[in-house]
């Protein structure tokens, strides 16, 4: 048909090239048997050996994906609530301040989020003797705070293309509001609430810099202990580790990309089919 | 049912269900973040002091005092780590849309499960760990990599034989900040441009081309100022991050040149004047929020000029 953008084409190629090749090289030198993890000395897995035997590491993964699970979740209803009470409720007292609320820690540096929750924490404890102590919980609420934003964001813009329509006929039909948001909101926006749970998770999962902030002595997550190792400089068994992660996540990606692949054939289908049936009948 | 679940289930039924949506989010907003950060406003008109938590206000009316943001002005340090970090993270986000913008116009130009492929190999590096992503490239910029050996090798081809190297000093340097910004923040520019830019009307294009205008006027009259709202947006997802990084300039940065991310931390930490950080933080803030309120009213312009069209 036309000529082929052989520009574009060799953007793509350099561009995904530069995406993949530091990662490929990350997952090679994990087989590395030299300790030195820029020249190659043959292969061995003994990192890999080793990382299952390193408790200090399982611990902390543990840490971390309790604190994601948690936060993740609580941010998925408050960020919810936000949402629909944004897309939903036109007329409320605070409306523009909570708009604001939600867009300002997305546009907020971590370092800066992360200082004022410490901030915030230091004087609660100082003046109403809560919270004790940093760890699980301190570190739990600044991932709420900051992920909850972003599933907001997203039911939001979700509510706000779905049509209003069903909801209305459903209120006219007798249904009280809170059954609507039930019977019929909730299931609108559950693509969009499981996305924004995934995403919650990962965030909570990955974050360094608020973590490092609002963490205390003995409540090391997988990313502060990374962080903490990587600082000295590059070692083996940090590749192992990470290649380990990249494996699950990107498996864990693909995965639920397919599955909303095939939901969404499914459902096209459905429509072609309901179509066919109701001009045939 | 109401009535027999009472008052409270009346209470419920009317509004009470609709303020429970709206104030628990809000309060939790309120405590959680807008107060932690109405505190940081207010510790930076403070001094430090040998107390616990070591600030102290002024004793007097007006209780506040501005000698922090003095010394932002006065003491180079601050002055000069600003300018790091705003240059570095704009020369991220300059390279992050001259790489990002033809690679999200290539997407838009393949079939249909090319382009879902593709965007999800855009997408895939965005979800692991950033912090893992740094590393991969500390692995790469070190002097005995096969990287550094292969570009110092390509660099050897050009520069005359008597001033060969053997390696390129990357590691620890802003070209190394630079580098692994673009590196990690180049899938928010690749979205909003694919966003945008594939939402574009191409018949506009065809039609030029009927016109007889070449691909590289076309794309200079057309698709270019079309896609503007989606360069500004991709451009503020990554200056914005950037500008105040910490983990990538502690990690592959040059720590006597920081950037503002770092000096707020250092102060924070390590010099335990925490009513400095927090002035430092909100000059940050102010800076930021300039771009950004530019971009809000560029945005809103624009609509107006759209819909005074319709």
């Amino acid at each position: 048909m036309k000529r082929r953008p052989l520009f574009l084409i060799s953007c793509l190629c350099f561009g995904f090239a530069f995406f993949y090749v530091p990662i490929l090289s990350l997952i090679v030198f994990s087989f590395n048997k030299s300790r030195l993890v820029t020249v190659w000395g043959g292969f061995s897995t003994q990192w890999y050996g080793k990382l299952l035997h390193n408790e200090q590491i399982l611990k902390a993964a543990l840490l971390s994906l309790q604190i994601a699970l948690a936060s993740a979740t609580l941010a998925t209803i408050l960020g919810a609530m936000v949402g629909i009470a944004l897309a939903r409720f036109h007329r409320f007292r605070g409306r523009t301040l909570l708009s604001g609320l939600v867009t300002a820690p997305l546009i907020m540096p971590e370092v800066i989020t992360g200082i004022s929750s410490l901030m915030l924490f230091i004087f609660m404890a100082e003046w109403i003797g809560w919270p004790s102590g940093r760890g699980f919980t301190t570190v739990t609420i600044a991932h709420i705070t900051f992920s909850m934003t972003y599933v907001a964001v997203i039911v939001q813009s979700r509510l706000s293309s779905a049509d209003v329509a069903i909801e209305e006929a459903a209120m006219d039909l007798g249904a009280r509001p809170w059954q609507v948001l039930i019977d019929i909101t909730l299931p609108v926006i559950a693509p969009a609430l499981v996305s924004g749970w995934l995403l919650a998770f990962t965030i909570s999962l990955d974050d360094v810099v608020i973590t490092s902030f609002t963490t205390g002595p003995g409540t090391t997550t997988l990313p502060i202990l990374i962080w903490s190792k990587v600082r000295l400089g590059v070692t083996p068994d940090i590749n192992a580790l990470a290649t380990v992660i990249i494996c699950l996540v990107a498996a864990g990606v693909v995965a639920a990309a397919l599955i909303m692949h095939r939901a969404e054939s499914r459902r096209s289908r459905d429509e072609q089919m309901a179509q066919a049936q109701g001009a045939s009948g | 049912m109401a009535r027999a679940r009472g008052a409270v289930g009346r209470w419920f039924d009317s509004k009470g269900w609709r303020d429970i949506v709206i104030s628990v989010p809000f309060l939790w907003l309120l405590v959680f973040f807008l107060v932690p950060f109405v505190i940081v406003l207010a510790m930076s008109f403070a001094r430090r002091a040998e107390l616990s938590p070591p600030i102290a206000f002024l004793d007097h009316w007006p209780y506040l005092q501005t000698g922090n943001f003095a010394r932002l002005l006065d003491d180079s340090l601050y002055l000069r780590a600003f300018l790091t970090s705003l240059w570095n993270a704009g020369l991220a986000t300059l390279f992050c849309l001259l790489i990002g913008y033809p690679m999200a116009l290539g997407i838009t130009r393949v079939t249909r499960s090319w382009r879902n492929l593709l965007l999800m190999l855009v997408i895939l590096p965005f979800w692991t760990s950033f912090l893992l992503r740094v590393y991969a490239w500390m692995g790469l910029l070190g002097a005995n990599s096969w990287f550094n050996k292969v570009l110092t090798g390509l660099v050897n081809t050009i520069l005359p034989a008597d001033r060969a190297m053997s390696s390129i000093p990357m590691m620890n340097s802003n070209f190394a900040v630079v580098l692994v910004m673009v590196y990690s923040y180049l899938p928010f520019m690749i979205l909003p441009l694919y966003a945008n830019l594939e939402k574009l009307d191409q018949t506009l294009n065809e039609a030029a081309t009927d016109l007889g205008s070449r691909p590289w006027q076309v794309f200079k009259d057309i698709t270019l100022p079309l896609s503007i709202p989606g360069i500004i947006a991709g451009g503020l997802l990554v200056f914005i991050p950037a500008s105040g990084e910490l983990v990538i300039p502690s990690l592959v940065g040059n720590a006597s040149d920081p950037m503002i991310g770092r000096v707020i931390s250092d102060e924070f930490s390590s010099a335990r004047d925490w009513p400095m950080a927090a002035a430092v933080a909100v000059a940050l803030l102010l800076a930021l929020v300039l771009p950004i309120m530019a971009y809000t009213h560029f945005e809103k312009r624009a609509q107006e000029r759209v819909e005074g069209r319709a």
